[in-house]
């Protein structure tokens, strides 16, 4: 049967989607308020549980014991590890794809297009297929369970270095590099100074991608680091479901605090970025 | 050119010629020796030549992973993504209020790295305690509903649901951004020759969304035929009951992390490797063909 009313046609649809909205935001809702939960409350009611306080629940139950626990239990730690990996691996990877894209970009020397095809090339390289051979170079050069170990693979994004590339290509014109040149500045002051500002956009775009896919990774971390004291949050919550397997309230609030800050982030660059895109970007 | 801009240019490729060398390129070089060798531990290799391949040929476990693999990637291709453009549809329509606010909630999932996802997955799909069960139990009024076992028995049920709510927003994103490029006045001339919204939708919108949906599907195959981190966290490490949820990383970590074999583990990422560029390069023909038709 075709619904002809177009009202009604609109509200089905909203119905339809604000049931599938509920049931994406739900899992959320639930993480929240139960990590906020006792264990002895966790049973009692699917989210706040039942009680004499408004609406007929219990929210003087609500605690944040399950988040002291977890601190105490050294939590912390793990939180300042990704915030520091992430960073370095957003700060450094950006640099060197900025330069070596805009190099590849805007300089002719011999060699270069060689390194270009190398750079293409290893777009199509699965990581998957990498993990064992870096791990036996780990090994052998001594940077197992080093944060180097972690650290220095990331700061070379093929990938990074093709996004510069074009970004140069597309919004730096020839023109005002070599009215740099003529006006005296050195090669290190044009890129300080001209590209990198016209390139802004793709600058915190590949910043907020490199941040999250570190804060993310789990399988390098997993395999490279062994200390406790090292390790991001991607493995001290895998290694917190070993032990504390049915202390549901305490994972609960580990996947919070794991999850709340790149949330956070994302929901405050993402107007930064729009309004960076549509009012930083310079015509040459 | 000058010789300061040589000298700027080779200084400015350095550090990302050194670091790519030492960490993609020795690595990838490696890979290839690797696979001819078996090893227990890293730095303990034994030349086997070819027999890494030939075993993974007749490894029964092998096969049971890449069966279970493409069984998921069948899951996000036939399930997922025909949702994610079924919601890219609605969201499309002019007259729908608050499109950028579903936009958000659907795309919200993203948010959240992989591992937490499986973390968040492994606690709602719980027996009695999860979220998905106790939700099902409320519903029917059937309390036999929370010893329903998604983690052990249904685990591959499990793992295309949970990608389901992780991706389906995501895919979304690209389609809809797809059928906002669509040429409005074919849809309207296709309406003035008398077409329905079935005709629309077959005739003027799927061949006009086809470039981007090709890429879609790449892009979810090449992302489901590496599945690692949601079987790992939801079984533990392993492959789950009779293997059930083993996928084809899990089984190169397994491998070389577990076992110590990195040579065995190469191996089975040559195999991996193949699989994914042989994909790509069916996509990337089946799209020069359609060019070439037109």
């Amino acid at each position: 049967m075709r619904i002809r009313t177009p009202n009604l046609k609109i509200l089905s649809l909203h119905t339809i989607l604000i049931l599938l909205a509920i049931i994406v935001l739900f899992p959320f809702i639930w993480l929240i308020i139960a990590s906020l939960k006792s264990q002895a409350d966790f049973f009692s009611g699917m989210f706040v549980p039942p009680g004499d306080g408004l609406f007929g629940l219990g929210w003087d139950k609500l605690t944040l014991d399950n988040y002291k626990n977890l601190f105490e239990l050294g939590f912390g730690n793990a939180l300042i590890n990704s915030v520091f990996y992430a960073s370095a691996s957003a700060l450094f990877a950006t640099l060197i794809s900025a330069a070596t894209g805009y190099v590849l970009a805007k300089s002719r020397f011999r060699g270069r297009s060689f390194i270009t095809l190398i750079v293409l090339g290893a777009l199509i390289i699965p990581p998957t297929l990498l993990i064992a051979p870096s791990y036996e170079l780990l090994y052998s050069l001594g940077l197992l369970d080093s944060i180097w170990g972690l650290l220095l693979p990331t700061f070379a994004p093929a990938f990074g270095v093709f996004l510069f590339r074009q970004a140069v290509s597309q919004s730096v014109p020839d023109e005002l590099i070599e009215a740099a040149r003529i006006d005296g500045c050195s090669e290190l002051t044009i890129f300080l100074v001209i590209v990198l500002p016209l390139v802004r956009p793709m600058i915190g775009a590949f910043m907020l991608i490199t941040f999250l896919g570190m804060w993310n990774n789990f399988i390098s971390p997993q395999i490279i680091l062994q200390s406790e004291s090292k390790q991001p949050l991607s493995v001290a919550i895998a290694q917190l479901r070993g032990v504390y397997r049915t202390d549901y309230g305490l994972l609960m609030a580990a996947t919070v605090v794991s999850v709340a800050p790149v949330a956070a982030l994302f929901l405050l660059l993402q107007k930064q970025f729009i309004s960076g895109l549509t009012s930083g970007a310079v015509k040459g | 050119m000058s010789k300061q801009r040589v000298v700027f240019a080779w200084a400015a490729l350095a550090p990302f010629l050194l670091l790519f060398t030492i960490f993609m390129v020795y690595p990838l070089i490696q890979s290839a020796f690797l696979s001819a060798n078996q090893t227990y531990g890293p730095g303990t290799r034994t030349f086997v030549g070819f027999d890494n391949f030939t075993n993974l040929a007749e490894d029964p476990l092998f096969w049971k992973s890449i069966g279970n693999t493409i069984l998921y990637a069948m899951g996000s291709l036939f399930i997922q993504l025909p949702l994610a453009f079924g919601l890219a549809l609605a969201l499309n329509s002019k007259k729908l209020r608050g499109r950028s606010f579903y936009r958000l909630i659907f795309f919200s999932p993203q948010l959240m790295g992989l591992v937490f996802v499986s973390i968040l997955g492994a606690l709602a799909f719980e027996k009695r305690a999860g979220l998905v069960n106790r939700g099902l139990a409320w519903i029917t009024s059937n309390p036999a509903l929370l010893e329903i076992d998604w983690l052990q028995s249904n685990i591959m049920a499990t793992l295309i649901l949970i990608s389901l709510w992780l991706y389906v927003g995501f895919n979304m994103i690209y389609f809809l951004a797809a059928l906002q490029n669509v040429d409005q006045s074919l849809i309207e001339a296709a309406e003035i020759d008398g077409a329905g919204a079935w005709g629309k939708l077959i005739h003027v919108i799927f061949p006009a969304v086809r470039p981007v949906a090709t890429f879609v599907v790449l892009l979810s195959m090449i992302g489901s035929l590496q599945l690692f981190e949601l079987p790992f966290v939801l079984l533990d490490g392993s492959g789950g009951p009779n293997n059930k949820g083993l996928t084809i990383v899990m089984y190169l970590y397994q491998n070389g992390f577990e076992i110590g074999d990195l040579g065995y583990a190469s191996a089975i990422g040559w195999a991996l490797a193949f699989m994914l560029i042989g994909l790509a390069l069916i996509q990337i023909r089946m799209v020069r063909r359609e060019e070439l038709a037109k």
